[in-house]
């Protein structure tokens, strides 16, 4: 069972033909289900991009996806997204922001409630259930982030530099706290990063996308047993060989 | 901290009763301070009209600003967020209300009339078209100004676009919706005493009262008149300032 991306191609269109943005060219990877991939790649080459064609917010110019074998329909319950700049709804408190998913699926509110509560003690967020996004921390509000997007239990979980703005510690911390989380799951996580160290942390495969238009031009397998050592012989070595793919492109 | 704020309006009061005193301002044409309180205290007890008492004046222009308002908030908030909402129905409507916009409400006054009649229907018609503009204008900025992601967020949450409209566009253009209710009151209220100079069948209404007062010559009344009017409207907006600040907790 596996997410498929076939031969996915982007552009988009300008006024004039020479003003169109080519984005994608020709992405074509098999994800197996379950695993934790990263994407890598020069800012602004086109990774948020695909993450939005999987999402179905943007339509590929071509090619398609499959997960299992059938082509994802848009708005399909499968997937779920986590946002840069993690997208929380201001006028929602903690609790309504995690909620909302389960609201638009007409879940009753007494169910809904023990769902969120639930995943308010699993990611450390008691406490601060009334509180509005302002009131929360940088990693605090990342954790809503998550928790709104795997409430939905989604299959697939597409995640755009979800700690990118968030200081080394916290974002040392989330991505431990990432990886408890998941490995009591069995999604599929599409983690899209600029950070090296971040990649070779988190993930079963690393993707790395040349710059626009982009293509996949490496795939690396990382066998290193979790959890890992940030300072190891393995991950620097792991993270000589995509710096080295990267210097290239850049 | 407290007691400066006043030091200066004190002290003009002062001055210009002490002016009035020695009579250099005349008292025909601007009455003393002292002369206005008991200007108002004719306006409480004996009314002008006599029996025409101050707070039926208050009440009646407040019945008509309710209605002529309550009507433009109803129209204008929808309609609102359905032009922020749709680039389309924007694009097809706005050519009339820019148009409809820069006719003053004023101006409406006499076709209001001939339309309504003298009455509340004319003078809540003038209010309406006061408030009106200014809530529409506010809603719609206010759902452009939502963040895109924050409309994508909802779809990836399988949002389907009733639950857009509802849980997201709505509630994301509610602060910009309270300033233009704020500007609308505003609005609204000076057109009401400008409308209530031509159209009132009742023979109440702040409006009317102070042209009354001006009818028997009494100064004094007019410009206490003209303190009630200017009081309330600032009563009315710290009374909506207060249902904002508990309606908004989250900026």
């Amino acid at each position: 069972m596996s997410l498929d991306l076939l031969e996915l191609s982007k552009t988009f269109p300008g006024k004039e033909p020479v003003e169109s943005v080519h984005v994608l060219e020709n992405i074509h990877h098999r994800i197996e289900n379950g695993q934790f991939i990263s994407i890598i790649g020069p800012s602004g080459c086109g990774k948020t991009t695909l993450l939005r064609i999987i999402a179905g917010l943007e339509k590929a110019s071509a090619g398609k996806v499959l997960l299992d074998g059938k082509e994802l329909v848009q708005g399909s319950e499968d997937v779920g997204m986590v946002f840069q700049e993690y997208a929380l709804f201001p006028w929602r408190t903690t609790l309504g922001n995690i909620e909302m998913g389960l609201e638009i699926k007409g879940v009753d509110r007494e169910k809904r409630r023990s769902t969120v509560m639930e995943y308010i003690r699993t990611f450390d967020l008691s406490g601060f259930e009334n509180h509005f996004p302002r009131e929360l921390s940088g990693g605090m509000k990342q954790r809503v982030a998550i928790a709104r997007t795997l409430i939905m239990n989604p299959r697939v979980v597409l995640m755009d530099e979800p700690f990118g703005s968030l200081d080394s510690q916290t974002r040392n911390a989330m991505q431990e706290f990432l990886l408890r989380i998941w490995q009591k799951r069995a999604d599929t996580i599409i983690f899209v990063t600029h950070n090296v160290d971040e990649a070779v942390f988190l993930s079963d495969e690393i993707v790395v996308f040349s710059k626009r238009p982009a293509r996949i031009i490496k795939i690396l397998k990382i066998e290193y047993p979790r959890p890992r050592d940030r300072t190891s012989e393995e991950c620097n070595q792991i993270r000589r060989d995509v710096l080295k793919v990267l210097s290239k492109e850049s | 901290m407290k007691k400066e704020r006043f030091l200066i309006p004190l002290l003009l009061i002062l001055i210009w009763q002490g002016l009035s005193f020695l009579q250099v301002i005349p008292s025909y044409k601007l009455p003393s301070p002292i002369e206005i309180i008991l200007g108002f205290k004719d306006l409480l007890m004996i009314g002008v009209p006599p029996g025409h008492l101050l707070h039926h004046h208050v009440l009646y222009s407040l019945y008509r600003v309710a209605l002529g308002y309550a009507i433009a908030a109803l129209l204008a908030i929808p309609l609102g967020l359905l032009m922020g909402w749709s680039s389309k129905f924007l694009r097809m409507v706005r050519p009339l209300f820019e148009l409809i916009r820069p006719i003053p409400p004023l101006a409406w006054i006499p076709i209001a009339i001939l339309w309504f009649g003298i009455g509340i229907k004319s003078a809540a018609f003038i209010i309406f078209l006061g408030a009106f503009f200014p809530i529409l204008l506010n809603t719609i900025s206010g759902v452009l100004s939502i963040h895109p992601i924050l409309i994508e967020a909802a779809r990836t949450l399988h949002a389907s676009e009733r639950d857009i409209f509802l849980k997201v566009l709505f509630p994301g253009a509610i602060p910009s919706i309270f300033v233009g209710m704020r500007i609308g009151i505003g609005i609204g209220w000076m057109t009401l005493v400008a409308a209530e100079f031509t159209g009132v069948k009742e023979g109440f209404g702040l409006g009317y009262m102070i042209m009354t007062a001006r009818d028997i010559q009494r100064p004094d009344e007019i410009l206490a008149g003209m303190l009630v009017i200017g009081v309330m409207g600032l009563l009315i907006d710290i009374g909506l300032r207060a249902i904002e600040s508990k309606t908004i907790k989250w900026q």
